[in-house]
């Protein structure tokens, strides 16, 4: 009784020091590690955060995947390959910095595939032309950008330094897109017509991506206070758009929304009205493409246990004869 | 660099090569020269084809990166090898991969055959790899610059696939039961093709120090892929070996598919740039 009474009491000692270590930490704009103490909010939001980011790297691979073997030259299919395998790359560095949080990858591969965790709503969206390639680089991985550059100063470090790699790599994904449409603007009709098509249905949910307007996004203050997100949902998408107005005149396409306009006032892009509820619809699962992704995650992870139990096995047996030998 | 700088200081052995060097070459290569890059261009090619469908659906992410980067290795040996036969015609690496038929590839069956299970395809990258780094090995020394620069960079490569293959048919072979019996059956089915990449085609009469023989390569792969079998205690799969000819431009029944994917794009819109 006594012992266990003075263990609770240093605890809350640890506890108190602990507290005002990360508070000072958040403070100075320095950075929490993994040892660290840390609230158990914050820890619980960093990971629902990381590893709904890493889900949508590895569920985003499949849209782009299903034209990799129908890539219209060698010099895009390598390309192409290149940007999945990428997004593959990222899934494993954020899966990691998640799992310093305590959380390991298998039971966040499980959450997914047992529907129980989320991943960015965009990849429900069909890619039915090769311009939607050019379209997810340019708007998708833009919106991408924007979201997760600030995201490399995010307070907690693991995620933090995963970013700056993540966002190296997804501005080229960017760049690739934008040739990618710059070339098809420039071509026949009918692949000038195939870009516009793709921009006109990949605009509006890409500008969804920076989540709810902010008068409904109750997770962001607490996350604003924590230092992990730097800008609020509509500054981000305001930014996005800002970014676009200006891209698209080089690729000599137009954007589907005649309300652009800046706002000399508040010093912000603003957009037309976007339609929430299709956001919401596809967030519960009615999107076009729900249903095939997770059933090709999940069906890659079960067909692929039979490997990765033998990987395991054979490990086992390697470790074993080693401690024998010595 | 200005354009005549890249192809001049990039074509040599052990300098990073790009398709778009080659495309600079002044030299033209002679007929059976061009045949025979196209046939490996065609095996690396084809064989990419496969291994991309992969991305996104292996057993581990690691294995999603390692064979997407293979494929991405492979489209590359290809782009570079379709390139310089292209000299000879006057055509692209892409007028060769989207606008040929079927009976105008040279690829070999094995590239063709299925992806299978995960063990089946690392069979098949198993005999792949081995294969190609004997060839690659060879082809450094090749009276052909511009074939042995190709394969300076391509043998490094290929190495990186070998090591992949070997220590997955150990894993598997020595994991459990069943990825024993799936390595077993993943053999097995891949073996049959393995004769025609060791068969000498007439063109290899014609080509002198330009090619390696296949045949000559046959006795290093062999005790190569003994050691491995040795290791992880598995059999030499003993199946009869099955008429190829593919060099002929006589495939299996496989490729119509593939090209059908491969090319559907391109083929629907023709003349556009992408």
């Amino acid at each position: 009784m006594t012992t266990t009474a003075i263990d609770a009491g240093s605890r809350v000692d640890e506890d108190t020091a602990g507290e005002q270590l990360f508070n000072e930490l958040i403070a100075q704009d320095s950075r929490i590690e993994p040892r660290d103490w840390m609230p158990a909010d914050y820890r619980k939001a960093l990971t629902r955060q990381i590893s709904q980011h890493a889900h949508s790297e590895i569920i985003g691979m499949q849209p782009e995947a299903n034209w990799i073997t129908r890539a219209p030259s060698l010099k895009r299919k390598a390309v192409l390959m290149a940007k999945v395998q990428d997004e593959a790359g990222h899934g494993l560095y954020l899966y990691s910095a998640a799992e310093t949080l305590g959380t390991p990858r298998d039971k966040m591969t499980e959450d997914l595939i047992a529907g129980k965790a989320r991943y960015s709503s965009i990849f429900n969206y069909p890619v039915r032309t090769w311009a939607d390639i050019g379209a997810i680089g340019w708007l998708v991985d833009g919106a991408a950008i924007c979201n997760q550059v600030p995201l490399c100063r995010a307070s907690y470090g693991p995620y933090g330094r995963a970013m700056v790699r993540v966002c190296k790599e997804e501005s080229f994904h960017q760049r690739q897109g934008f040739e990618i449409l710059l070339e098809l603007a420039n071509g026949t009709p009918e692949q000038r017509a195939m870009a516009q098509d793709a921009v006109n249905r990949w605009y509006a949910p890409s500008l969804m991506m920076f989540g709810p307007p902010d008068e409904d996004s109750p997770n962001s203050q607490k996350s604003m206070e924590w230092k992990i997100k730097r800008f609020s949902n509509d500054e981000l998408r305001s930014r996005f758009v800002g970014m676009m107005v200006e891209q698209v005149k080089v690729l000599g396409l137009e954007l589907p929304d005649k309300e652009i306009r800046y706002n000399d006032e508040t010093g912000r892009w603003e957009h037309g009205p976007l339609d929430w509820n299709e956001f919401k619809e596809v967030l519960a699962g009615r999107g076009p493409c729900n249903a095939q992704r997770m059933e090709r995650r999940r069906e890659a992870h079960e067909d692929g246990a039979w490997v990765r139990e033998a990987a395991a096995a054979y490990a086992e047996k390697q470790a074993l004869k080693y401690a024998q030998a010595a | 660099m200005s354009e005549a700088n890249a192809s001049a200081t990039r074509i040599t052995p052990g300098n990073a090569l790009r398709p778009e060097d080659i495309a600079l070459l002044e030299t033209k290569p002679a007929d059976a020269v061009a045949q025979y890059a196209l046939g490996l261009g065609d095996d690396a090619l084809i064989l990419a084809q496969r291994l991309g469908w992969w991305i996104s659906r292996a057993p581990e992410l690691e294995e999603d990166v390692a064979l997407g980067n293979i494929a991405l290795d492979q489209i590359g040996h290809a782009r570079s090898f379709l390139t310089y036969a292209g000299r000879a015609w006057d055509k692209t690496e892409d007028d060769l991969a989207y606008f040929r038929r079927e009976p105008e590839f040279r690829s070999v069956h094995l590239v063709e055959q299925p992806n299978g299970d995960f063990a089946r395809t690392i069979a098949r990258q198993f005999v792949v790899a081995l294969y190609q780094w004997e060839l690659y090995s060879r082809l450094v020394d090749s009276s052909d610059p511009t074939l042995a620069a190709i394969a300076a960079k391509a043998v490094k490569e290929v190495d990186y696939h070998r090591d992949h293959s070997i220590q997955w048919i150990l894993r598997l072979a020595q994991g459990t039961d069943e990825s024993r019996r799936r390595m077993i059956a993943g053999l097995k089915l891949t073996w049959p093709y393995v004769e025609e990449l060791f068969t000498d085609h007439p063109l290899i009469d014609e080509l002198g120090d330009v090619a390696a023989r296949p045949s000559s390569l046959r006795p290093s792969f062999d005790e190569a892929v003994k050691l491995v079998l040795d290791e992880a205690e598995l059999e030499l799969p003993d199946v009869p070996g099955a008429i190829g000819g593919g060099r002929q431009g006589l495939h299996s029944e496989h490729l119509g598919y593939i090209l059908a994917e491969l090319q559907v794009l391109a083929r629907e819109y023709p003349g556009a740039s992408w």
